[in-house]
């Protein structure tokens, strides 16, 4: 026991440093992804598995409240309605805690989906386990997932363009240049981005 | 005539003395990794923030407190704005001087965060706040892409210290 008790510290100081080290795991490009059921603005529960036309979507953890992604709000807003008819709706997942972010509660979100006719689900990631699972970070942080016969596999994961500050001054449109190769069955040529975003409010102790 | 000599020295001075808080600079990448690549004996911490960031904001005086606590100890805290640049004066400005910020404040005016990101360092993914804490003479560098408590901030410096 004295022994159990005294490597317990190591042990704890190796899961703490990892977690500090390397952030938390998620998917990578070409990992398949697990399916999710969460609940939809308008009430009812989606999985990516309900829509059988699909041939991929492009998941994005975004939220209220960041500026961030309140800067990017309408241009995911034009990916749906440029990739939707494409095959590729947008999922929009807000994984924010609401207990810590007010402005992130279902009720606001409602609001919010409604205020701006988002024309995509946007779900409530309620135990945020789906951003785990994806190894989402931040806001806005996107994924674009392909169906691979029976899966759906990751193609894409980062930013949407190079400029959040002004849509007129982006100069590479990351997600839709990805989006080019992937039409065309090809891997994306830059399938991972890097972009500046607020950190995902997790639950405390969680 | 000397009053009014007296009056403009000591306005002149006060307003020095004011412009220097509220200096911010503003900088490119090949700049900051010029800062980020210091060899000495000093350990660096340096704090990715922005205003608008919650957990940074609530953060910042952790950092700020070791100005105090580790003085005279080789520790050098830079705070590097996220913040567009051309929030300078409207945003970032005012919330320096609002806030009495001591530490070096500058900001980082990139657009595109996947040509930088990298450069300022691999592990970093994308969130605020993020902290690099390194000293170049004992050849040790660590990485955090999250807010600090008191207990973890202090505990991280120390190792660097020792």
């Amino acid at each position: 026991m004295k022994k159990l008790l005294s490597f317990f510290p190591a042990l704890l100081a190796v899961v703490l440093l990892s977690n500090f080290v390397d952030g938390p795991a998620g998917y990578q490009v070409g990992d398949k992804v697990a399916d999710f059921k969460l609940k939809n603005v308008d009430g009812k529960m989606v999985s990516l598995a309900d829509n059988k036309a699909a041939k991929g979507y492009i998941v994005v953890f975004t939220c209220n409240t960041c500026p961030y992604a309140k800067a990017y709000e309408s241009r995911i807003i034009e990916l749906h309605q440029k990739y939707a008819p494409q095959g590729y709706p947008v999922v929009a997942i807000n994984p924010n805690d609401p207990a810590t972010v007010p402005g992130d509660s279902y009720a606001e979100m409602k609001s919010r989906a409604a205020s701006k006719k988002y024309p995509f689900a946007y779900l409530q990631d309620e135990t945020q386990q789906v951003a785990r699972t994806y190894g989402a970070t931040r806001t806005p942080h996107l994924y674009v997932v392909s169906r691979k016969g029976a899966d759906l596999v990751v193609s894409y994961i980062g930013a949407i363009d190079d400029n959040s500050e002004d849509a007129k001054l982006v100069k590479t449109k990351y997600v839709e240049q990805a989006m080019t190769d992937i039409l065309a069955g090809k891997p994306a040529a830059l399938s991972s981005t890097k972009a500046i975003g607020c950190t995902i409010k997790w639950k405390k102790n969680g | 005539m000397k009053f009014l000599t007296l009056f403009l020295l000591v306005t002149g001075l006060l307003y020095g003395a004011s412009a220097q808080a509220q200096q911010v600079a503003v900088i490119k990448l090949p700049e900051l990794q010029k800062r980020l690549s210091q060899q000495n004996d000093t350990t660096y911490v340096v704090n990715f923030w922005a205003t608008w960031c919650a957990p940074c904001v609530k953060e910042l005086p952790l950092f700020e407190q070791l100005n105090t606590t580790h003085a005279g100890k080789k520790v050098k805290v830079l705070l590097v704005s996220m913040d567009y640049a051309s929030q300078l004066d409207k945003k970032v400005k005012p919330f320096v001087l609002k806030r009495g910020l001591k530490s070096e404040v500058v900001l980082l005016n990139e657009s595109d965060p996947n040509t930088y990101m990298d450069k300022v360092d691999p592990k970093w993914s994308g969130a605020l706040p993020f902290t690099v804490i390194w000293n170049g003479r004992k050849n040790r560098r660590a990485t955090f892409e999250k807010e600090f408590t008191q207990a973890e901030l202090t505990a991280e410096i120390s190792k660097f210290l020792q």
